[in-house]
């Protein structure tokens, strides 16, 4: 059974349809990402989850069971849009967005001072928000989106604003918090870190959910047929029969070139035309990052 | 604990323990008793304190020999067979304030007396002076129809008039009131109002604008609703002005019991004052030595006590009462429409275009509290306190003059209808507007807003 499930969800502003019929499943203890372009109404949905705004139609599932407005203390948010009241001191803060997901306020100090110590930022408990730097308010942020032990937690570009040094200890924190059995919904822009983290993901375009399923699988379903090649020297090389070009790139001494095979053609064949092109250094199968998919993907629906 | 108490803490805390605030609460009260009470003060430190001795030189004739009595601080020496030019070089080292030279033709030529001093007399003494004269003068003439009894029929015809402005309210009960006490509480009353809800109104908005462009917002209705937000910051801010007010009630009530304790009580004043309404003030009937302190008051001052008496006769109780009723509705109206705009727009500047329409009721109520208190029973000061946009400023202001209770309760009752009326679509607006960046709003998107469900 799957922690969370959003079934055929629709929202519409006025004329405009942010979501129509948008359905995600997400497993427990997984990672789920949620793609899609600028617009395509990933916030929305994420909104629709945190219950900020409610559906037009549609429904919600949290653990089996119709989401409620006290699942609130369940789910944990850090949007996109972030912030901190500026002139507020940031452990005061720290304890004030503890004590709305419905902590007390001994148990939140004392899941506070751990996490402070954990993410090295305990000497800044007294300062005002905005002494900190942002990586450090993006810090505090996330301490507060993790505090109250949500099961369903939400990341809207996680990683924006952090070095990469950081970037890696929050990422390595996302991993631990999956292990101790948080199911995570991710949405991101950055390719890399959904190969890296992400175990289903679900591509929004348009309003409408138009790739879904497990990463891996999908990047073998989409590479299916591609190879890349790459051979000594300058070569030319055509579409045939067996396979069409798809890119060629020409760079001192060496070209890299990726081909889709017609259906049923042994790879010996294409071995055999290609030893004629030039000098074979490598031949892979081809498995294309999230980047390319991504692209072609969005950009053959519009 | 219940989330919207959580903000309501944050709200609350937040803003008390700011410096700003806690200058503003004690400053403000210093700086209105200042206001109040510094002119009086001066008005009393303005008398000269040195004793004048003043010479009085007559031209040919004795006609107003011992004529202009003593006071407290002049002592007029007349002269006789002195002359006013030998005088003029070597008065001052004789040890007098000046020369005061009556020329004979003064019964027909008004201005043929001279006052010869090195400074600038003040204009008490001038008034004394002239007084004086012109009694006498006026007694002269008189004198010259030979009419029999004449001290008698003067003093029989002098008289005082003093209007005594008594309100009695529906169980009879008279209290001696004040037009100009009332004027003033109109003033203050009005003006308070007017300056709270707008200062407090206000903060409510750059408070949603600051949730909203530091974008604190996204995270905080993630864990509770929209209203909630903006009834706790609505809320607590409302009790930072009530605390705030409290504290200058109190403090005022304190200025108030200090000035009667000490001040009033230092120069005798209350005790003559007290008497004086229910008589006619005549020579005959004070005692001389309360007649002496009178003379040496001036009517400025007599006038203040009084009014200072009357004021404590103002009915406290509902101006009070009514305040904190037409603050909590009035501001909740206002600020509620406050944070539909701090939520529909994405920085200050753009809150403009908006602010007008909500402006104009608040400066139009003020300015109709100002002509209330010249004309409190106008159909405008009516329509203004019973219509609820208006009806907190001009309310107060008409207070202090007396309001029928049923006028009173209708302005209420409508004023508790619309204020959750305007709660209520501000919250639609709000809910909607918080969570909307970048682009630019306008009246229509509002209220598009407004009819977006949840």
């Amino acid at each position: 059974m799957p922690l969370f499930e959003a079934r055929n969800v629709t929202k519409q502003f006025g004329r405009f349809t942010a979501l129509d019929n948008v359905s995600i499943s997400v497993p427990e203890q997984s990672i789920f990402g949620l793609l899609g372009p600028n617009g395509a109404g990933k916030t929305t949905l994420i909104r629709i989850i945190n219950q900020i705004t409610g559906p037009d139609s549609g429904e919600l599932f949290l653990n089996g069971k119709r989401l409620s407005p006290d699942d609130v203390h369940v789910i944990g948010y850090l949007p996109e849009e972030r912030g901190l009241y500026k002139k507020m001191k940031v452990g005061e803060q720290a304890l004030y967005f503890a004590e709305l997901k419905g902590l007390s306020k001994n148990e939140a100090m004392k899941r506070l001072k751990y996490w402070f110590k954990k993410l090295e930022i305990v000497d800044w408990w007294g300062k005002k928000v905005e002494e900190l730097s942002k990586g450090m308010q993006q810090k505090v942020q996330f301490i507060t989106t993790i505090l109250h032990e949500p099961k369903l937690l939400i990341f809207d570009e996680p990683f924006t604003g952090f070095d990469p040094v950081n970037a890696n200890i929050i990422k390595n924190e996302i991993l631990f918090l999956r292990e101790r059995g948080a199911t995570i919904i991710f949405s991101t822009h950055n390719m890399g870190s959904v190969e890296e983290l992400c175990d289903n993901i679900s591509l929004i375009n348009k309003s409408k959910t138009i790739l879904e399923g497990r990463v891996d699988e999908i990047r073998k379903q989409w590479g299916a047929n591609e190879y890349d090649l790459t051979f000594k020297g300058d070569v030319t090389i055509k579409d045939n029969n067996l396979f069409t070009v798809l890119n060629h790139q020409d760079d001192n001494n060496k070209s890299t070139v990726r081909i889709k095979t017609t259906e049923n053609i042994m790879t010996n064949d294409i071995l055999n035309h290609l030893m004629k092109v030039g000098e074979i250094v490598s031949f892979n199968p081809s498995l294309p990052s999230m980047n390319d998919i991504f692209i072609r993907v969005v950009r053959s629906q519009n | 604990m219940n989330k919207t108490a959580v903000i309501i803490k944050r709200e609350y805390i937040t803003r008390v323990r700011k410096k700003s605030f806690i200058i503003m609460t004690i400053l403000a009260p210093i700086l209105m008793a200042a206001l109040i009470i510094l002119p009086t003060v001066l008005m009393m430190s303005d008398r000269d304190k040195d004793f004048k001795k003043i010479a009085v030189i007559e031209d040919g004739s004795d006609l107003f020999k011992n004529v202009i009595p003593n006071t407290k601080d002049a002592e007029f020496v007349y002269l006789e067979n002195v002359n006013v030019n030998d005088l003029k070089g070597t008065f001052e080292e004789a040890g007098y304030y000046g020369i005061l030279y009556i020329s004979p033709e003064v019964i027909n030529i008004p201005n043929a007396i001279q006052l010869i001093s090195k400074k600038q007399p003040s204009i008490g003494l001038l008034d004394h002076i002239s007084g004086s004269l012109e009694k006498e003068i006026e007694k002269q003439k008189l004198l010259a129809y030979n009419i029999e009894d004449l001290d008698g029929i003067l003093k029989s015809i002098r008289t005082n008039i003093d209007i005594q402005t008594i309100k009695i309210d529906d169980s009879g009960q008279a209290k001696e009131t004040s037009t100009g006490i009332a004027m003033v509480l109109a003033y203050l009353g009005g003006l308070l109002m007017y300056m709270l809800v707008f200062i407090f109104g206000s903060q409510v908005m750059r408070g949603v604008i600051e949730e909203k462009t530091s974008r604190v917002v996204e995270v905080i209705v993630s864990s509770v609703k929209p209203v909630q937000l903006m009834l706790g910051k609505i809320i607590g801010i409302a009790l930072v002005g009530l605390t705030q007010f409290m504290i200058w009630v109190i403090l005022t009530v304190g200025a108030v019991a200090f000035v009667k304790g000490t001040v009033l009580k230092e120069s005798g004043l209350t005790e003559i004052t007290q008497n004086m309404p229910q008589n006619i003030l005549s020579e005959d009937n004070i005692p001389a030595e309360a007649e002496e302190t009178i003379e040496a008051l001036s009517p400025e001052m007599a006038e203040f006590s009084k009014m200072f008496e009357s004021a404590l006769n103002q009915d406290w109780l509902l101006i009070i009462f009514a305040f904190i009723f037409y603050f909590i509705t009035g501001y909740f109206l206002y600020a509620s429409v406050f944070a539909a705009i701090g939520s529909a727009v994405d920085n200050e500047t753009e809150t403009q275009q908006f602010m007008l329409p909500v402006t104009i009721p608040i400066i139009l109520g003020l300015m109709v509290a100002v002509g209330t208190m010249q004309n409190p029973e106008s159909s405008l000061s009516f329509w203004c306190s019973i219509i609820p946009l208006t009806s907190p400023i001009v309310m107060m202001a008409r207070i202090p003059f007396g309001v029928p209770a049923w006028q009173i309760i209708l302005s209420m009752a409508l004023m508790v209808i619309t204020f959750l009326a305007f709660v209520w679509m501000a919250a639609k607006i709000y809910r909607t507007g918080i969570l909307m960046y970048g682009k630019k709003t306008s009246w229509k998107e509002l209220w598009k807003w407004l009819k977006y469900s949840a």
